[in-house]
């Protein structure tokens, strides 16, 4: 556990240290989300229509920006290998590692989503909605896009290849966390979505960080 | 017969094997595919509905089969390989995805066929068909890792990673597509009960599908010899195989 929380602050200090790399997806993600009412129609409806939708591409898109720096810097430096000849469980260094990422880049994406609410003309029980499948769904990009990173992380040039691993994987966080706040616009009841989102984060919660550390040594090797 | 499956796993016996089986694979796969396309094609009445279009599902079916089946054959061989280190594991693995691959765009590219006269359109966005791109997609990722990665053995063991993750969301992947949206005619042959297909059409398709695995298992010797002969390059073993020719 004191591994855990030290491996979690430790990045985290680094990331506040580096406060341009917090800010950059945030940045890309506002940018996205006003290009498309430039680039479809600024009817309130039609934004409204295409709002949860847009807005959980781009949410993906944004996480799968910042993939590459979770293990990239470790590996350059020479840190991962310490990690992996410590006696702790690599598994769990990774979840810290996991856990780092989303409060840096997860989180603010939750606390920026009442403004894309604003953005796209959601009213208040369709953002908070919004909010709560992003704080479900987001964790699990985290997980899943940890996997795909650890096994490209020894390549010089796995950025593309990341987004080819690790897309096909998001497609069902997408499906329900649009799917949710698609619902609640309609009037149709919506915790079935957010719940199989709650599935979703404790199954990757539980399989993902042995399937990155599994990665991560064969990456090393 | 253990005793035969510990020989498999050696390099050497493995491409003996494989050389001498891939011949009658190949002449049994030719036949049941010429038997197959006879029936399907000539035999077989026009559907009551479709009239003669629904043939193509002589080749969409088994290849959409074979789409899965090489996936999970692949995913198994990887994590053979993974956990026992058997060499030729690791290249059947690495001789599959490929195979797959083309499994999956046939299956894709006959359904869109048979999708324009049917349903007026080459694609739809039905669960079934997603999920059926989707699985191309995947076993890109695979092939684009394995690429990727120079050692053999490692790209064999980051894929084999990869596959079994895959392997654990395909059931997600598919029921969530399979919930978020559905056009695609629901199962015929293997729904539980009697199947909602005239043996007429049902024996050709069965043959059919047998002849694509035997074919696949052909490919997949012949690859996977490939494979070993390659990894093995620096053995005395090979040095005689290419040189007795």
């Amino acid at each position: 556990m004191r591994a855990f929380v030290a491996v979690t602050r430790r990045d985290l200090l680094l990331a506040v240290r580096r406060r341009s790399e917090i800010a950059n997806p945030l940045l890309f993600m506002l940018i996205v989300i006003s290009l498309f009412p430039l680039g479809i129609s600024p009817a309130p409806e039609t934004l409204r229509l295409i709002a949860p939708g847009i807005i959980w591409v781009v949410a993906l898109l944004s996480v799968l920006l910042t993939l590459e720096s979770m293990f990239r810097a470790d590996f350059d430096d020479g840190s991962l290998e310490q990690m992996l000849v410590s006696p702790h469980p690599l598994a769990l260094l990774v979840t810290a590692k996991i856990a780092a990422h989303w409060l840096v880049t997860g989180l603010p994406l939750l606390l920026v989503s009442p403004l894309l609410g604003a953005l796209t003309h959601l009213n208040a029980a369709t953002t908070v909605v919004l909010a709560a499948s992003l704080a479900l769904g987001t964790p699990v990009l985290s997980f899943v896009g940890a996997i795909g990173v650890a096994l490209t992380v020894g390549l010089r040039r796995g950025g593309a290849l990341l987004s080819l691993l690790v897309l096909p994987l998001y497609i069902p966080t997408l499906i329900f966390g649009a799917n949710a706040v698609s619902a609640v616009m309609d009037g149709l009841p919506y915790h079935g979505q957010l719940m199989m989102l709650g599935a979703f984060l404790l199954f990757s919660l539980a399989l993902a960080p042995l399937a990155a550390a599994a990665a991560l040594r064969i990456s090393m090797n | 017969m253990w005793t035969f499956f510990h020989k498999l796993g050696s390099p050497p016996y493995f491409y003996r094997i494989a050389g001498r089986l891939i011949p009658w694979l190949g002449w049994v796969c030719a036949g049941l595919l010429v038997a197959g396309l006879y029936g399907g094609l000539v035999l077989a009445p026009p559907d009551y509905q479709q009239g003669d279009s629904y043939r193509i599902i002589f080749i969409h079916v088994p290849s959409a089969w074979m789409s899965l089946f090489i996936y999970v054959l692949m995913a198994v061989s990887g994590a053979v390989g993974l956990i026992w280190r058997i060499k030729v594991a690791e290249a059947i693995a690495a001789a599959s995805a490929p195979v797959g691959a083309w499994f999956t765009f046939l299956a894709l590219i006959t359904g869109s066929l048979w999708g324009k006269p049917m349903w007026g359109t080459y694609w739809v966005w039905d669960a079934r068909l997603t999920s059926e791109l989707i699985l191309l997609f995947l076993y890109l990722g695979v092939i684009g890792l394995h690429s990727a990665i120079e050692d053999r053995r490692t790209a064999s063991r980051a894929t084999a990673v990869l596959s079994l993750v895959g392997l654990v969301n395909i059931p997600i992947i598919h029921f969530s597509v399979e919930w978020w949206n559905t056009l695609h005619q629901g199962a015929t042959v293997t729904k539980i009960g009697a199947p909602s297909i005239d043996l007429s059409m049902l024996l050709p398709l069965l043959i059919m599908a047998l002849g694509f695995k035997l074919y696949y298992f052909m490919v997949l010797l012949m690859r996977s010899r490939v494979e070993v002969l390659e990894r093995e390059r620096g053995s005395v073993w090979v040095r005689e195989v290419v040189q007795t020719g």
